[in-house]
């Protein structure tokens, strides 16, 4: 089988600069929406600065893409081909770059080899696919084995795309990373060349009891676990680019302290806090550097030290409270904190060693910004209108830090506050209270333009964290 | 109307994108044709650029000695620059630089606001009067914790306004008289926690406690308080005393929290 799947890949480099230019039509497709969104916004912002229009929420940019039910060569492998199966298509459907042929829509026949496929059934009405993802799945040799195919529908004569097998454990968390792992191949093949998310984790504040723990899940919201057991209040978990450490801070009798957990060892590691209260770590791109907020010398200020805490070293010092940094991920040369040393927290920007300091909001509170992968934009937490009795509501708003031009990506769904990007740039993590209880408060994603709102968690879940990779 | 619809475009016009310097000579255009036949016609553009020039107020003000005894006086120093009118609470309007020596009879923020056309510029300094305490003990003391009730009833929690860590009155007050009490009972160690309401973010509402309860710490130090009697610790919003959301409510929930630490 593996011959046959390395076969299938040669022939597909044949193919190869017929997909690259495919590629780079959809590299200009993802670029269009961000484009068009700034073009839209710059030239209407003097009177309305929250409304445009994206063209991934119109869909007719997007791949018409198939996922047929996987094939099951085994008995035993029905359940996890069922859990395969609901998996691809969530995560395809989740990506934001394709336009799901409803499974209601698709031929009856579920092909699993490429010598079983029809090609014209999947691109004729009422399917009407550009892409067919299929396969087969079974259990050889205590291993569950999965056959992924990618086929063109449009290209009768080699159609297809790509052939790849996934194999692990047979059990049902092994099924639903196998599907991950071929709807990652998929989104990396039609999606630009970006790697997929759909093997990603999300780290989150679980209340547990009195106490908060931190926890994990993978990204669709599937595999919800502890991974700390303090009993204590822990909050602002970060995990370091490599996903090796989780930063984050704990409620101890000296007050909030930065504690360090590897996921490696599975248990809390060194770092050092010396005096004062710290919280909010952010890791720089290179995971050798850890930015807080820290008041060992009086005020909260932001601090940069090693993963270890030491070499601490203050960069910046102006009355007032400072806190939230966030790394530039793409430079690593600029960070962005919130600062309320004119009053109301506001999101500033600065180099790393404290330098060009700019204001970014005009007003209103700021809190909890995240600055997205590719450099361009920060997205945070804003009430425009927040003061005592002042009606309006705390939102995700994402910023393009050229310009400062924002847009408004929540509206009226309650108090959201801590956005996350995902590491492909695509989708944004938060946290919402519907009724605007913190104890009430779960997990939400959505796309970077504000669609495909959904819940991950139920309540009693906080502050998620997106993983780099 | 048209006078500040060309002020949007003027200050628009300060950034450099084309399409708005095509608005602003639109708008320019627009008002050469149409505003000789106002009354009120936008002046030229030459006599609005100066009006944004005029740099706002610089303004310091400083208390010598920062701590006295009650009855004792203190002199107040103020400078500023660029102001057209200096005030300071409590004294009433003042020349732009001066000094002027005032005797508080209890703990008081001078608060001094210097303006001109170009804007508004605040400064502060914290007078801090220490009261002498009557003893109300006997001298030898100096083990004694006193009760728990007579502890919360001379050092009680201080309130804060909406998103500041500044003591009212009413706090310094409270602080006065926490200190009168500690300095009497030096075997105390006191937690100082400092709380927030649960609005806004939690990150920041750490930092905000944070600076509460060190303008608690800061108060009871500078009326004689040894630093190392006291232990804070911000809570953000993590601990909630109060958990409407009424007015009333997020006022119980600002404060600082005192408590004799064991």
């Amino acid at each position: 089988m593996n011959g046959t799947a390395k076969g299938m890949t040669e022939r597909d480099i044949v193919k190869r600069s017929e997909r690259v230019a495919k590629a780079k039509r959809v590299v200009m497709r993802m670029c269009l929406p961000l484009l068009s969104l700034m073009v839209v916004v710059a030239g209407t912002a003097a009177r309305a600065q929250d409304t445009f229009h994206l063209e991934t929420s119109s869909g007719a940019q997007s791949i018409r893409l198939a996922a047929a039910n996987f094939k099951s060569n085994t008995p035993d492998a029905l359940p996890f081909k069922n859990t395969f199966d609901a998996t691809l298509f969530a995560d395809l459907s989740a990506a934001g770059i394709f336009d799901m042929v409803s499974k209601s829509l698709i031929p009856q026949a579920a092909p699993g080899t490429p010598g079983e496929m029809n090609l014209a059934q999947w691109s004729s009405a009422p399917a009407s696919a550009a892409m067919v993802a299929f396969g087969n799945i079974g259990v050889q040799n205590g291993n569950l084995v999965a056959n992924g195919f990618l086929d063109d529908a449009k290209n009768t004569q080699y159609p297809q795309v790509f052939a790849k097998q996934y194999m692990g454990p047979p059990n049902d968390d092994v099924a639903r990373q196998l599907a991950h792992k071929f709807a990652d191949d998929i989104i990396f093949r039609l999606g630009g060349g970006v790697p997929g998310i759909a093997e990603s984790k999300i780290y989150y504040v679980k209340r547990v009891g009195g106490a908060k723990e931190i926890w994990g899940m993978d990204y669709d919201g599937a595999n919800q676990h502890a991974i700390t057991h303090l009993g204590q209040i822990s909050i602002s978990p970060r995990v370091s680019p490599d996903n090796s450490l989780i930063a984050f801070s704990s409620l101890g009798n000296n007050g909030f302290q930065i504690k360090m957990f590897s996921l490696l060892l599975g248990r809390l590691i060194h770092f050092s806090n010396v005096g004062g209260t710290n919280l909010s770590p952010a890791w720089a791109p290179n995971g050798q550097e850890l930015a807080f907020s820290s008041s060992r010398t009086g005020d909260p200020e932001i601090w940069v030290s090693d993963p270890q805490g030491e070499m601490a070293r203050r960069i910046t010092s102006y009355k007032g409270p400072d806190v939230s940094p966030t790394w530039n991920p793409k430079t690593g040369s600029q960070i962005g904190w919130i600062s309320g040393r004119t009053g109301l927290p506001q999101l500033y920007i600065m180099d790393s060693d404290g330098s060009g300091v700019t204001r970014m909001t005009d007003g209103g509170y700021a809190t909890s910004p995240s600055w997205s992968p590719n450099g361009q934009f920060i997205a945070f937490a804003w009430n425009r209108k927040y003061g005592p009795g002042a009606p309006g509501g705390q939102d995700i708003y994402v910023m393009e830090i050229a310009s400062k031009r924002w847009i408004q990506l929540t509206h009226d769904i309650g108090r959201c506050d801590f956005p996350s990007w995902s590491p492909d740039g695509r989708h944004i993590v938060f946290a919402n209270a519907p009724d605007g209880m913190d104890s009430h408060n779960r997990i939400m994603t959505m796309l970077a333009d504000g669609t495909g709102k959904r819940a991950l968690t139920g309540p009693g879940t906080d502050m998620p964290n997106w993983s780099w990779k | 109307m048209l006078e500040r619809a060309y002020k949007e475009e003027l200050r628009m016009s300060t950034r450099t994108s084309i399409w708005n310097k095509a608005a602003l000579v639109a708008t320019v255009a627009l008002l050469a044709a149409s505003g000789c036949h106002k009354k009120q016609a936008a002046p030229p553009p030459s006599a609005m650029a100066p009006e944004n020039t005029m740099p706002p107020p610089t303004a310091s003000i400083t208390a010598d000695p920062p701590a006295i005894d009650l009855g004792k006086s203190v002199v107040l120093n103020w400078r500023t620059s660029n102001a057209t009118s200096v005030s300071i609470d409590g004294i009433g309007e003042v020349p732009v630089n001066g000094t002027q020596t005032v005797s508080p009879s209890n703990s008081t923020n001078f608060h001094l606001v210097a303006k001109n056309d170009g804007g508004t510029t605040e400064a502060n300094v914290r007078v801090t009067v220490r009261v002498p305490e009557v003893p109300a003990a006997p001298a030898d003391n100096e083990g004694d914790m006193g009760s728990d009730a007579m502890f919360h009833a001379k050092v009680q929690d201080i309130f804060f306004g909406y998103d500041s860590y500044d003591l009212t009155p009413q706090a310094d007050a409270s602080i006065t008289s926490a200190a009168a009490y500690l300095n009497a009972h030096p075997a105390i160690k006191i937690l100082i926690g400092g709380y927030c309401d649960d609005r806004g973010s939690a990150e920041y509402n750490i930092t905000l406690g944070e600076n509460r309860a060190n303008a608690a710490k800061t108060a009871l130090v500078s009326a004689g308080v040894a630093g190392n009697r006291i232990r804070v610790v911000s809570y953000g919003k993590e601990k909630q005393f109060c958990t409407e959301e009424t007015d009333s409510c997020w006022q119980q929930n600002r404060r600082d929290q005192f408590s004799i630490d064991r």
